[in-house]
This record gives structure tokens, C-alpha cells and sequence, in this order.
């Protein structure tokens, strides 16, 4: 049995008395520890599926089940990072992340345990240093850097990154794609990552999932990246393994399942 | 009249980020003794200062030549302090029955407000939580709310006065009234607009209603709550002066009222003069909570 699966997912919107379908007959499993990209063109409900993974969307058909039980509703077990961080302004670095732990570990820990333990975390994304200052205070990676940390304060059993680096510049993107890496390599945590840049599935992943364009999309081709860990990126140019990886992800996006926009 | 109560939501006035001096002034030299410091305080005030109290002095003297004629029908600024010295100085004064300083006038004018905009505080965030959060109850409300908004406050006054037989309790419901719609209609308006994000915070980490309502909710909602109590206490302090004109008593609005009666215009000019100063420091007063209260949630 899989850790996690995603089994006959369907979905569909109703707006205006019209029916859209969204995803069709969505199949994944998903081993503890692994990695795992969704990558296609924008529009094609790849955010829905990390939607319905994390319980804030109800698949119209099929459902999903963690270590056996069947998902319902959202929950600290798949603790999400989203794309614009989400962190509430009017709380400190600190107190986003406590907010998390205190509501996870009541009961569970001491009130110093869970202090420790928010503290901890954000020392693992290297931001123990700005932990009183509020998010308008600091740079757009550095809040990313804190929702993943409030993400992992949860300890979740399953991590959901949704274009977690999408609204980063490059060299901030590259520098936080390192430190999830090694938090991976560190925690072994099994992760879904939502992405729609090409290098950065085959540079993180374990597989990429490729999704076809909808309306009806569904999971087009599911690809091993069989690179060993660590990885470092200046290392890879030229790994015939990360080459092919990279031409079969850009020959599906760009020849077989082009945008519908850009085929135009 | 009183028709302002159709201005209701006001854009959400975001707070500026703090600016350091250093940024201000990259080549402010280091600090200096205190005698050159305290020179360079009293430049500041001095600077600041100097345009209001230049544009008062100018319009005072227009009004002064303007008004300066035999045959004119208003008072000249000067003639104002001689006809109502009385009163200008004896702002304390305590008589029989509507013969009042002008701050006990004002202090009761004050009560009115104060009990008509708390209630109306309380009501309005109430209701305004409850059209926010729920979709039905904004439905169903909202057109009712809609129609009674536009209805003039003064409009009210004969239909209180009918239900409660009574001057006091009539001009507190007319504030009541008059302020609630804007207190209500901005909480609402914040509530609806709580990012998605962070209600799928919430959602992600299991936030019981009232752990959302006290972290989330009340902190987003904060900035739209006080653009709503600010236009409130605004509409308050306008609608009291006319109410009182028709209830009589002691109050501000009666006291203009009663020198019109007797043609004491002067009486009537100091007294707007108070009107106005009030009304002034009751916006501030209620601007400066809010942004104590919204530090925290500055522009992000």
C-alpha cells in the first residue's frame, strides 16, 4: 500500500448553471520520503489536485487516502506552503509559526517544548535571526522561507508546496530550492510540489508528474528522475541522467501537450 | 440638513510604512547640544505652524473688511468677541435651566453622542460580522439595510419621538440611527474581503470560530471596522446639532437654536466655532485608536 494515493480523482465546477471539469480519472501513489513534482501549463488544475490532497477542495469523484485513511477536509497532517507565503501580517515571524505549533502540540508538548520547537524551526530555514520582525519588514524569499517553516512546524505527514518559489527572482529561487533540498535530505518528508518550471522539477524531484492540458486534464506521463542525493545544481550541467530527464519534461510540455494559447 | 449619510465605504486608508530619519535626512549632521537642538525643535513647529495660522489670520480679516458695513446683516469678527464676550469667557457658567456655559451645552450634546454611537458601535460590528460571514443573512438583510440606509437621519426624529415620548432617548436613537449604517456596512465589507489565503490558513491548521474570529478574523477586519466608526462619529456629531434644534433642552443644537430666537447671531458664530472644534478632535480622537490599533497590520 502506498503512503499516499490519489485514486479516480475527478472534479467539476459549477458556475452560472454550466459544468466545467476540471480533472478526469486522476491516479497517483505516492512512497513515504518521496518527492514528487506536478508540473503542465498554467490552467490545467495542477493546483487543484494539491487543493484536493490538502482537504480545501472536495473531488466531485474518487478521493484520496493517507497511510490507508481516506482524506477528509484540510488538516496539520498536510500542512500546505502557498504560493504568496500567506503569512498574517499583524503577527511576528515568530508568532506566524507559533500560531501553527501552539495549535498542533497543545497538550502534546510543554509551553517551553513548543517554544523550543518554533525556534528550531526557524533555524532550520535559517530565520531565527528576524523573528520579531513582521512580514512587511522582510524580502519575499525570506516570508516563503517562514511559511515552510510554519509548514513544517506542523510536522505533517505529508508537505504540500504550491509554486512555492513562483513569485521569487531566480537567484533567491535557487538559493531556497538548496535549502529545500536539504531539509528533504535531512527529514526524509514525503512532498508534493506544484511547479511549472522545468529545471527545478528535475533538479528537486524523485518523479515528475506531467498533467495534460484541460478542460477534463488527467496525469499524462509519470517520470523517475534516478539522480543520486544530494544533488548539487553546478554538478548536474552536462548529467546526461538530468538531460534526458529535462528533454523528456520539455518534449511533453512543448511538442506533444503544448498550451492551447501558444498553439494557436 | 444633514444628507452626507450616503458616503459609506471609504477606501481602506493604508497606513504609510515608517520612514527612518536617517532615510529622510541622509545628511542630518550628528547630534548636537541641547540649546541648538531645542533651536532647530522650535524651527520645525515654527515651519509647521506658520501656513495654518497665516490663512486663519487672512480669512479673519477678509471676514472683518467683508463684514465691517452698517448696514451688513452678519457680525464682523470683532463684534463678535464684544457681543458675546459673556459667553466667551464664561464657558463654565452654571444657571437655571438652558442658561449654560457653551461646555456644559457641549458636554451634553457629547452624552447624546456617546450613548447613540456606542450603541450603534456595538450593533453595527455585530451586524456587520454576521452579513460578512454569512452569505444568507446578506441576502436577506442587506436590501432592508440598503433602503434604510438612505433615509435621512433627521426623518427619523418625528417617528422616535412618536415611539419613545421623550426628547432624550428620541435624539439618541437618531444618532443611533445615523451612525450605525457606515459602522456596519465597512465591518462587513472587511469581513468579505479576508484574503482567501488566510482563511485557508485557517483552515489548514483547524482554527476553531473563535480562534478565527479573535486571530484572524478581528485583526483583518480592524482597518475597514475604523473606516466605518470614523465616518460614524462624523455623521454623529452632524446629525446631534439638528436633532437638538428640534428636541431643545440643553445641548449645542438648542443653544444655536435659542440665540437664533433671539437674534443673537455673535452667540451663534461662537458656538459653531465650538461645533466645529469638537467635531475636529472627535474625528481625530477615533482616527487615533484605529491606528493604534492597526500597527500591526500595516501595508504588507
Amino acid at each position: 500500500m502506498a503512503y499516499l494515493t490519489i485514486d479516480h480523482v475527478g472534479i467539476s465546477f459549477q458556475r452560472a448553471g454550466a459544468s466545467t471539469e476540471v480533472l478526469r480519472d486522476v491516479n497517483l501513489s505516492i512512497d513515504k520520503g518521496e518527492y514528487v513534482s506536478i508540473i503542465g501549463h498554467s490552467g490545467c488544475g495542477k493546483s487543484t489536485v494539491l487543493n484536493i490532497v490538502a482537504g480545501l477542495l472536495e473531488p466531485t469523484q474518487g478521493g484520496v487516502l493517507l497511510e490507508g485513511r481516506a482524506v477528509s477536509g484540510p488538516g496539520p497532517d498536510r500542512a500546505v506552503v502557498f504560493q504568496n507565503h500567506s503569512l498574517l501580517p499583524w503577527l511576528t515571524v515568530r508568532e506566524n509559526v507559533e500560531l501553527a505549533v501552539n495549535k498542533v502540540f497543545r497538550g502534546k508538548k510543554s509551553k517551553a517544548e513548543r517554544r523550543d520547537w518554533t525556534r528550531h524551526n526557524l533555524e532550520l530555514v535559517h530565520m531565527a535571526h528576524a523573528e520579531n520582525k513582521r512580514p512587511h519588514e522582510i524580502s519575499g524569499g525570506m516570508k516563503q522561507r517562514v511559511g515552510i517553516a510554519r509548514a513544517l512546524a506542523m510536522e505533517p505527514k505529508i508537505l504540500l508546496l504550491d509554486e512555492p518559489f513562483g513569485a521569487l527572482d531566480a537567484l533567491t529561487r535557487a538559493h531556497l530550492q538548496d535549502q529545500v533540498m536539504e531539509i528533504h535530505g535531512r527529514l526524509g518528508n514525503t512532498i508534493i510540489m506544484i511547479t511549472h518550471d522545468v529545471d527545478e522539477a528535475v533538479l528537486l524531484s524523485d518523479r515528475i508528474v506531467m498533467m495534460t492540458n484541460g478542460p477534463a486534464a488527467t496525469i499524462g506521463e509519470d517520470l523517475r528522475v534516478d539522480l543520486a542525493r544530494p544533488r548539487r545544481r553546478l554538478e548536474l550541467v552536462g548529467n546526461p541522467t538530468y538531460n534526458d530527464a529535462r528533454a523528456a519534461v520539455l518534449e511533453f510540455l512543448y511538442a506533444r501537450h503544448r498550451a492551447p494559447t501558444l498553439a494557436a | 440638513m444633514v444628507h452626507s449619510a450616503r458616503v459609506l465605504a471609504l477606501p481602506n486608508p493604508k497606513p504609510t510604512p515608517p520612514v527612518s530619519k536617517a532615510a529622510l535626512y541622509p545628511l542630518a549632521p550628528k547630534p548636537v547640544g541641547v540649546p541648538a537642538r531645542a533651536v532647530r525643535i522650535g524651527r520645525s513647529i515654527v515651519a509647521q505652524l506658520a501656513a495654518p495660522v497665516l490663512t486663519i489670520a487672512f480669512l479673519l480679516i477678509l471676514w472683518q473688511i467683508l463684514a465691517s458695513s452698517p448696514t451688513s446683516a452678519l457680525p464682523s469678527p470683532l463684534k463678535v468677541i464684544d457681543d458675546s464676550w459673556e459667553i466667551i469667557v464664561n464657558p463654565f457658567k452654571v444657571g437655571n435651566g438652558i442658561d449654560q456655559g457653551l461646555f456644559w451645552h457641549v458636554t451634553a450634546s457629547l452624552v447624546r453622542v456617546g450613548y447613540g454611537y456606542a450603541l450603534a458601535a456595538v450593533v453595527g460590528i455585530g451586524f456587520g460580522v454576521l452579513l460578512g460571514q454569512s452569505t444568507l443573512a446578506m441576502r436577506g438583510l442587506d436590501p432592508v439595510f440598503q433602503v434604510l440606509r438612505t433615509i435621512p437621519p433627521l426623518a427619523w426624529l418625528p417617528l422616535s419621538l412618536a415611539a419613545f415620548r421623550d426628547g432624550q432617548p428620541s435624539a439618541i436613537f437618531v444618532i443611533f440611527i445615523t451612525s450605525v449604517w457606515p459602522i456596519l456596512i465597512n465591518t462587513s465589507v472587511g469581513i468579505r474581503n479576508i484574503p482567501q489565503d488566510y482563511r485557508n490558513v485557517a483552515k489548514v491548521l483547524r482554527l476553531s470560530p473563535i480562534e478565527f474570529f479573535i486571530r484572524i478574523m478581528v485583526p483583518a477586519t480592524v482597518p475597514h471596522m475604523f473606516t466605518g466608526l470614523r465616518i460614524g462619529i462624523g455623521l454623529s456629531w452632524l446629525a446631534i446639532v439638528a436633532a437638538e434644534m428640534l428636541i431643545g433642552g440643553v445641548g449645542i443644537g438648542f443653544f444655536i437654536w435659542d440665540a437664533w430666537n433671539s437674534s443673537l447671531i455673535s452667540d451663534i458664530i461662537v458656538a459653531l466655532v465650538y461645533v466645529g472644534v469638537v467635531g475636529f478632535l472627535l474625528d481625530r480622537s477615533i482616527a487615533a485608536v484605529g491606528h493604534l490599533l492597526t500597527r500591526g497590520t500595516a501595508a504588507q
